[in-house]
């Protein structure tokens, strides 16, 4: 069937209402490209996402999808995944979604290690409710809310993810069409929990992290001598927290997903008609 | 009436009196009586007073009374907390070598065995339970092999030595009071070869779930539905399910809804403040017409109000929790064995009508372990209804002109038919942003009319196809009618013994539904008085049932964090009756 399948296969007819020139239409590209290249279909897919800019996600894919409530797409994913491993499954967010509202379920979905792949559309800023600072906004970031700027360190989101034992820690440019393909297509082919920071600038209402920013600032760890592999090197760029880094920063090739971990591989849908023939021994216990 | 036998054990929590208990409750169980158990529990992990009680019968019995016969009291608290249940006959077995001296009241036996002494005899001084479990089987004239049963089945795992300890202690115990008691108050308690389980409401959800193929449970520690939790973890697995314990109730009511859409039987169970945080996803699962059953076991409430206390508080927020409206199916098992039984009938109107079915327990049902018959547990009577699932084969008629699968088609009965994920030509959207038939996000004015129509046809539908009917009991031409929900059932049923003795002849109805509910107008309007039971403050049931039979209806609350007896309910009932007469 992937043979067949094309990324357009994952567009719905639906026009996206995200600004012209919204760095979350090149997330999407990226994500559907990723998954057609990684041979899957709509009716195996399935896309979770929570509100927000990036919230809107499943309706302009087509798949199976879920749009759910402000930050907790991870826990819907993970019961998705865990019910039914045959299906891939994607969840989206936003920096507010994931790394504040969300902020302890994505520890702690980073922990459980489920195979399945986060894409956070990281645009350092508020956009659906119009300009207000994230957790990802620069300590000085003037917003509507925070004239004089947050006065708070940003959240470091891959720091966040290596200290929860993150097995693939990635980070990518929505705007970099074929590495942030390269980078997601990665992480879904992971065994476990695939987390990718994707810088998708906010054309409306964040005028510091732009195209033009990123562009000139971005070091892709392809160009360095980077060895994925190595917890320690990953470590050290993640804190140094000076480079807007792309690629996978960190990847555990020993990752046991939790289904395997937990001897999960059966399709919860698939259920008798009745109780099971052994019922009655649970019953029995009770004697 | 056959003769009951009423035990208790209390010390401080740590002191093994949980398991103490529950062994001395599986052997009068395995000796083919009834037993009805219940727990007084502080929220704490050691120290201040716990007791378990065990009311114990040939017959069935379903409440706690307020009579003790058996004490074994291994603090003077425990002697002061149940002071009020001991009578003229009652023993009190407590332990003279430890430091307390025990005061015992006035009139009741002392029994002061040397527990700690003759379990260091037989092994070790842990076993000073089982040496008092001896002792009470002497007093109770009850054959000792019983509890050798429930010893080995509590003990087999850790080796044979101990579990012969422990029988060697228990015989300690027993020859003791022999040997140096020969006038105690005469006890003699039948046994039978009638087959019996035991098990609490907790347990029987778990089971219920299982048996109706529930798969995927997601939950967050909190007492009193942790014990959902505890015994689907590890036997859910065998049947290729999982347990997975969230992060918090967002998260697990969270999973469960991913699970329940990617097709499994999933569920949820909390207590009180876990649905507070539940109800934020509530509406979504109720508006994304996702099938999921969410169990809150209630305590007291509000706020984190007394966590190992019963209350009926929380049927209000089962009702109408959330923003916006709506609808959700609330049901409300009245028994242990119900709790089985209503939990698979909870997975049947969720998946039939596709919405989110409140399962609604309390702490009385939770913690208090009871004997069954094992056919009320009656697995081959279990059917499995997955409502409307579409596969490939018979997609095509529920797919738009456009080959768009709709999974909120307009359906006459307000239910749309099901893709689970996987199902090839089904992918679709669901969200909790209001929709059109699609899955998509509207505005539309037409159509938000027509979605919230469609999700209350559903209901109009389920209450004319389900039977929401009611267990009845006592006098059906009786003047007066008592009518209670949950866990009441049980001490109102003794009741109405008690109400006879004194000559008032009662109609009791016990409802298990909350919404939908049976209309009891008429059984209202044929009674002369109409008094509801509940243990909240409020009488939220009664609201309800004066809204539907539009009749002020008296009121018997109980709100002090214990469950109702069944002699003080039917004391509780004739003052109400006699309130009545007085101007």
């Amino acid at each position: 069937m992937s043979s067949e399948i094309r990324f357009t296969d994952f567009k719905s007819d639906k026009q996206p209402t995200w600004c012209p020139g919204c760095g979350d239409f090149g997330t999407m590209n990226g994500m559907m490209k990723a998954l057609a290249e990684t041979g899957n279909d709509p009716d195996n897919t399935f896309i979770c996402a929570g509100i927000g800019c990036s919230g809107k996600i499943g309706t302009y894919m087509h798949s199976y999808a879920l749009h759910g409530v402000h930050g907790r797409a991870l826990p819907v994913g993970t019961g998705v995944k865990l019910a039914n491993p045959d299906l891939e499954v994607m969840v989206a967010g936003g920096d507010g979604d994931g790394y504040s509202i969300g902020a302890g379920h994505f520890i702690h979905a980073v922990r459980r290690n489920v195979d399945m792949t986060y894409v956070v559309m990281d645009n350092r800023i508020y956009g659906l409710t119009k300009g207000q600072a994230s957790p990802t906004s620069r300590e000085d970031f003037e917003t509507s809310t925070t004239p004089e700027g947050p006065k708070q360190p940003p959240v470091n989101p891959l720091a966040l993810s290596l200290a929860a034992g993150g097995t693939f820690i990635a980070q990518s440019f929505s705007s970099d069409s074929q590495r942030h393909t390269e980078i997601v297509q990665k992480a879904i082919e992971h065994d476990g929990f695939g987390f990718v920071n994707v810088y998708s600038p906010c054309v409306t209402f964040n005028d510091v992290d732009t195209y033009d920013y990123f562009r000139d600032s971005i070091v892709d760890l392809a160009d360095e001598d980077h060895d994925p592999t190595d917890r320690e090197a990953a470590k050290k760029k993640i804190l140094e927290g000076d480079k807007e880094y792309q690629g996978v920063i960190y990847q555990d090739e020993n990752s046991v997903p939790y289904s395997d971990l937990h001897g999960l591989d059966a399709n919860m849908s698939e259920i008798p008609d009745g109780a099971p023939e052994d019922a009655m021994d649970l019953v029995r216990e009770f004697y | 009436m056959a003769e009951d036998l009423n035990w208790a054990i209390g010390g401080e929590a740590g002191d093994g009196i949980d398991s103490t208990g529950k062994i001395f409750a599986q052997a009068l169980s395995r000796a083919g009586r009834h037993v009805f158990t219940s727990k007084d529990f502080a929220s704490r992990i050691r120290g201040g007073y716990t007791a378990y009680k065990i009311r114990s019968s040939t017959d069935r019995v379903q409440s706690v009374v307020d009579r003790l016969d058996i004490l074994v009291a291994l603090t003077q608290r425990t002697i002061d907390e149940n002071v009020e249940e001991l009578h003229d006959d009652s023993v009190v077995i407590y332990d003279g070598e430890r430091s307390w001296d025990a005061e015992i009241p006035e009139g009741v036996t002392g029994v002061d065995v040397p527990l700690k002494s003759l379990a260091e005899d037989a092994g070790g001084a842990i076993m000073r339970n089982v040496v008092a479990l001896g002792a009470a089987c002497q007093i109770a004239d009850f054959p000792i092999e019983n509890l050798d049963e429930s010893l080995e089945k509590r003990f087999a795992s850790k080796g044979e030595k101990l579990v012969e300890n422990n029988k060697q202690a228990a015989r300690l115990g027993q020859e003791y009071v022999e040997e140096n008691y020969d006038d105690l108050p005469e006890y003699s308690i039948d046994t039978t070869d009638e087959d019996l389980v035991l098990l609490n409401g907790d347990e029987a959800i778990g089971m219920g779930a299982i048996a109706a193929g529930c798969r995927f449970y997601s939950g967050y520690p909190i007492t009193p539905a942790t014990d959902v939790m505890e015994y689907l973890t590890g036997r859910i697995d065998q049947y290729g399910g999982t347990v997975v314990q969230a992060e918090d109730e967002l998260s697990a009511i969270n999973m469960a809804l991913g699970a329940a859409r990617a097709g499994a039987r999933a569920m949820t169970a909390t207590s009180g403040p876990g649905i507070d945080l539940m109800t934020e996803t509530f509406g979504l699962v109720a508006t994304s017409e996702t099938p999921l059953v969410i169990c809150d076991v209630m305590r007291s409430g509000p706020s984190t109000g007394m966590p190992t206390k019963q209350e009926q508080g929380d049927l209000n927020m089962t009702l109408y929790g959330g923003h916006g409206e709506v609808p959700r199916f609330v049901v409300a098992p009245t028994t242990v064995a119900e709790c089985f039984q209503k939990t698979v009938e909870a997975f049947n109107l969720a998946e039939k009508y596709q919405l989110p079915v409140y399962l609604v327990s309390d702490l009385a049902l939770a913690v208090t372990e009871q004997t069954f018959k094992p056919e009320e547990f009656d697995m081959d009577a279990i059917e499995i209804d997955r409502g409307k699932v579409v596969d490939e084969d018979d997609i095509d008629q529920y797919l738009d002109e456009q080959d768009r699968f709709q999974p909120h088609y307009d359906a006459p009965d307000g239910v749309s038919p099901r893709a689970f994920p996987g199902t090839d030509g089904g992918a679709h959207m669901s969200t909790g942003l209001e929709h059109n038939e699609l899955g998509r996000r509207t505005e539309d004015t037409d159509e938000r009319v027509k979605q919230v129509d469609k999700r209350n046809r559903k209901v109009e539908t389920a209450e004319q196809e389900e039977d929401w009917d009611y267990r009845e009991f006592g006098d059906e031409d009786a003047d007066t009618l008592v009518i209670s929900w949950g866990s009441n059932e049980g001490a109102m049923v003794e009741a109405l013994d008690f109400l006879e003795d004194d000559g008032i002849d009662v109609r009791f109805i016990s409802v298990p539904y909350i919404f939908p509910r049976p209309d009891l107008t008429e059984e209202v309007e044929a009674a002369e008085e109409v008094i509801v039971v509940e243990c909240n403050e409020q009488g939220q049931f009664a609201d309800l049932l004066e809204h539907d039979t539009l009749t002020r209806l008296k009121r018997v609350n109980k709100y002090n964090g214990v469950r109702f007896k069944a002699d003080e309910l039917a004391d509780d009932i004739k003052a109400e009756l006699e309130a009545e007469v007085t101007p």
